[in-house]
């Protein structure tokens, strides 16, 4: 295999945290990743970003970012407007091209700055759906009752993920949220946007994170490393009427075309919604001994435009670790689970 | 010390054309009548597709639809947002018009969360004023009471227009916050960084080393012009008066350029190299803002030389 990560730092996901422009905040993650891939800055020969201006409110907010990576002497850099999974994405196909022999990857975001349920009503379409503001929790609720009306989950199923999120969460110190929740304490709770309740939807978080990657034969000089077997990301139509959205399509066939194994040992899914999780499971075909989002997940803590690399970052750590000899990192992007991103990692 | 944050609200109009099968859609709704697009399965979708996801081909096809409905997937909103279709608690719902296969997003005026189910049957509730905008519907209401359509009228809709609003907690970090308290005091306060020794103004992590920078150094309100822009376009929230002048002013000590105005002469005798110095507000009115000065002067000095600036264009 020709790419491996070979480093992951992220910032603690906090209710809100740090300045609107992010720099400071990727700082000391830069250093931690850097670190632990054994690599200084100027050996990093691509820097890829993700993140949107709509969260900071300011134009060009990636660009300001750069100040953090060091641009002197000039640097080989390119930003997604997309969670820096897809970032990922493009890092690991520049390396595949022979384009740079190591990429840093990152993502940032201050969430907390804006109403974000609302600023991400501009992700939808333009011209019959973003004009009348719908939130995204309103949204995913939506999806939620397709999804229990057709019998594919039911709210005590929705609520064991939250209870099941939290506890693994405590084990996690970039987490937002973590503890113990009562199952039947959580099904009587209103609901937020119905039938979502509180425990369904992940908190807003500000937060970043960054992952290194290395071509083979620069990721062989490291101790730990992840090689990955394959990356592959899928879009579902835009229109939330035009598709089913009791399945993840994309998610499947993004699946198939990474190439994720039936004996796999740990996903860490970037499910933001409690029912999204159940949803991915089925569209994944994961079954009940894989260890899912022993992070706690994005329902512990989703810093947007980070919370999907993190996902590769985690699952990749239980490989480097020698806690999983394959694990699968998933990102989401857009409404209701529209576009997914696989990536599968093994330990060799 | 606090870290400075203020709220910042951005509004601007989204105007878009819309093109041949959009164009239509919106004019019809203007109308009071709803078109779908019919792709090549025979298909009917609302709102419509320009092109067919199966053939890729353009969808020419555009059939009415009825202005009746079924929910098919609904939650609720007890507090709206700002922006969105109705100000008391309502329904967003996918509602699946009569003649059309795909369902559309939109709220439902049901009143109580209690008479909202899947499969209800709701109907459009027209806007009183239309454009030619997908808010020409105003809302569904539950039943099938609706407006037939209005008389046609002849002129295409090509554009539309969506006012975006935005608000924000604009946050500075712990450094900026440092500049602007100084700001507050009439000091211009700069960061030196570890490693090159720059020193920027005001104070960030270092662009050529991605470090922080830590040591504070006063800098002297005087400087140099290294580059300018004469201002003749007037333009909405422009304060002053066209011509004026934008200068990149490197003041002594800094390494890093400020953009500021240059007012006190015909901005035709601005020049690179020319030496200025702040005009400050009267202190009695000083806060953490860099509008504590008013605009740079000219000092008098003979110019600086070219080489003492040539490396901060």
């Amino acid at each position: 295999m020709s790419v491996a990560v070979i480093g992951f730092a992220q910032a603690p996901c906090l209710p809100s945290a740090g300045t609107t422009s992010g720099v400071e905040t990727l700082v000391p993650v830069f250093r931690r990743a850097l670190a632990e891939a054994g690599l200084d800055r100027h050996e990093v020969d691509f820097w890829c970003s993700g993140s949107s201006d709509y969260l900071a409110g300011r134009a060009f907010s990636f660009v300001n970012a750069v100040d953090a990576i060091g641009a002197y002497p000039p640097i080989c850099e390119s930003h997604v407007e997309m969670d820096a999974a897809w970032a990922f994405y493009e890092a690991y196909v520049k390396i595949l091209a022979g384009e740079a022999e190591t990429a840093l990857v990152y993502g940032f975001g201050k969430a907390s700055a804006g109403l974000l349920r609302r600023v991400l009503a501009l992700q939808l379409d333009p011209y019959t759906v973003a004009p009348l503001w719908p939130d995204s929790v309103s949204v995913a609720a939506l999806q939620a009752r397709c999804a229990l009306d057709a019998g594919v989950v039911t709210e005590r199923a929705m609520a064991e993920v939250a209870v099941r999120s939290r506890a693994d969460a405590s084990a996690n110190p970039y987490s937002q949220l973590s503890g113990v929740l009562d199952l039947d304490d959580l099904l009587a709770r209103p609901y937020l946007a119905e039938p979502l309740r509180a425990h369904d939807c992940a908190p807003v978080s500000d937060g970043a994170a960054a992952l290194v990657l290395a071509c083979g034969e620069r990721a062989r000089r490291h101790p730990r490393r992840a090689w990955i077997s394959g990356v592959a990301h899928r879009i579902d139509p835009q229109g939330l009427g035009e598709r089913d959205l009791t399945a993840a399509p994309s998610a499947t066939a993004a699946a198939e075309a990474a190439g994720l194994p039936g004996d796999l040992d740990v996903a860490e899914l970037h499910a933001p919604f409690t029912h999204q999780e159940l949803l991915l499971r089925a569209a994944l075909g994961l079954g009940e001994r894989v260890r899912i989002n022993p992070s706690g997940g994005a329902l512990c803590g989703n810093p947007m435009f980070s919370a999907g690399l993190a996902r590769i970052g985690t699952a990749a750590e239980q490989v480097m670790s020698g806690r999983a000899r394959t694990a699968a990192g998933h990102a989401t992007s857009g409404p209701a689970l529209q576009q997914n991103l696989v990536c599968v990692l093994e330990a060799s | 010390m606090f870290v400075l944050s203020a709220p910042l609200t951005i509004s601007f109009d989204y105007t878009r054309s819309l093109g041949p099968v959009l164009g239509r859609f919106m004019t019809a709704l203007r109308e009071r009548r709803v078109l779908g697009s019919r792709t090549a399965d025979g298909r009917v979708h609302v709102p419509p597709l320009e092109y067919d996801p199966a053939t890729h081909a353009p969808v020419i096809d555009l059939v009415e639809v009825r202005p009746t409905g079924t929910v098919t997937s609904w939650t609720w909103t007890d507090r709206p947002l700002d922006g969105q279709p109705l100000d008391r608690p309502f329904a967003w719902a996918l509602i699946r018009l009569d003649g059309a296969d795909t369902a559309l997003l939109h709220a439902v005026d049901a009143g109580s969360r209690e008479l909202m189910r899947t499969g209800m049957r709701v109907s459009i509730r027209w806007a009183a004023d239309r454009t030619g905008h997908i808010r020409d519907i105003a809302c569904f209401q539950p039943g099938e009471v609706t407006d037939g359509p209005d008389r046609r009228d002849d002129e295409p809709v090509t554009v539309m227009t969506t006012p975006i609003r935005l608000s924000y907690t604009h946050t500075t970090s712990a450094d900026e916050s440092r500049y602007l308290y100084a700001l507050a005091d009439g000091r211009l306060l700069g960061q030196r960084c570890p490693v090159c020794r720059k020193v920027y103004v005001p104070p960030r992590v270092c662009p050529a080393d991605g470090v922080p920078t830590e040591e504070e150094v006063a800098i002297r309100d005087h400087g140099t012009v290294t580059t300018f822009c004469v201002v003749n376009v007037p333009f909405a929230g422009q304060r002053l008066d066209p011509p004026y002048v934008v200068a990149q002013i490197l003041l002594d000590g800094a390494d890093i350029p400020i953009p500021h105005l240059i007012l006190g002469l015909p901005a035709d005798q601005v020049r690179m190299g020319m030496r200025v110095a702040a005009v400050w507000r009267d202190p009695e009115s000083w806060t953490t803002t860099p509008e504590n000065i008013v605009h740079f002067r000219p000092t008098g000095e003979p110019d600086a030389p070219y080489e003492s600036y040539r490396e901060h264009l």
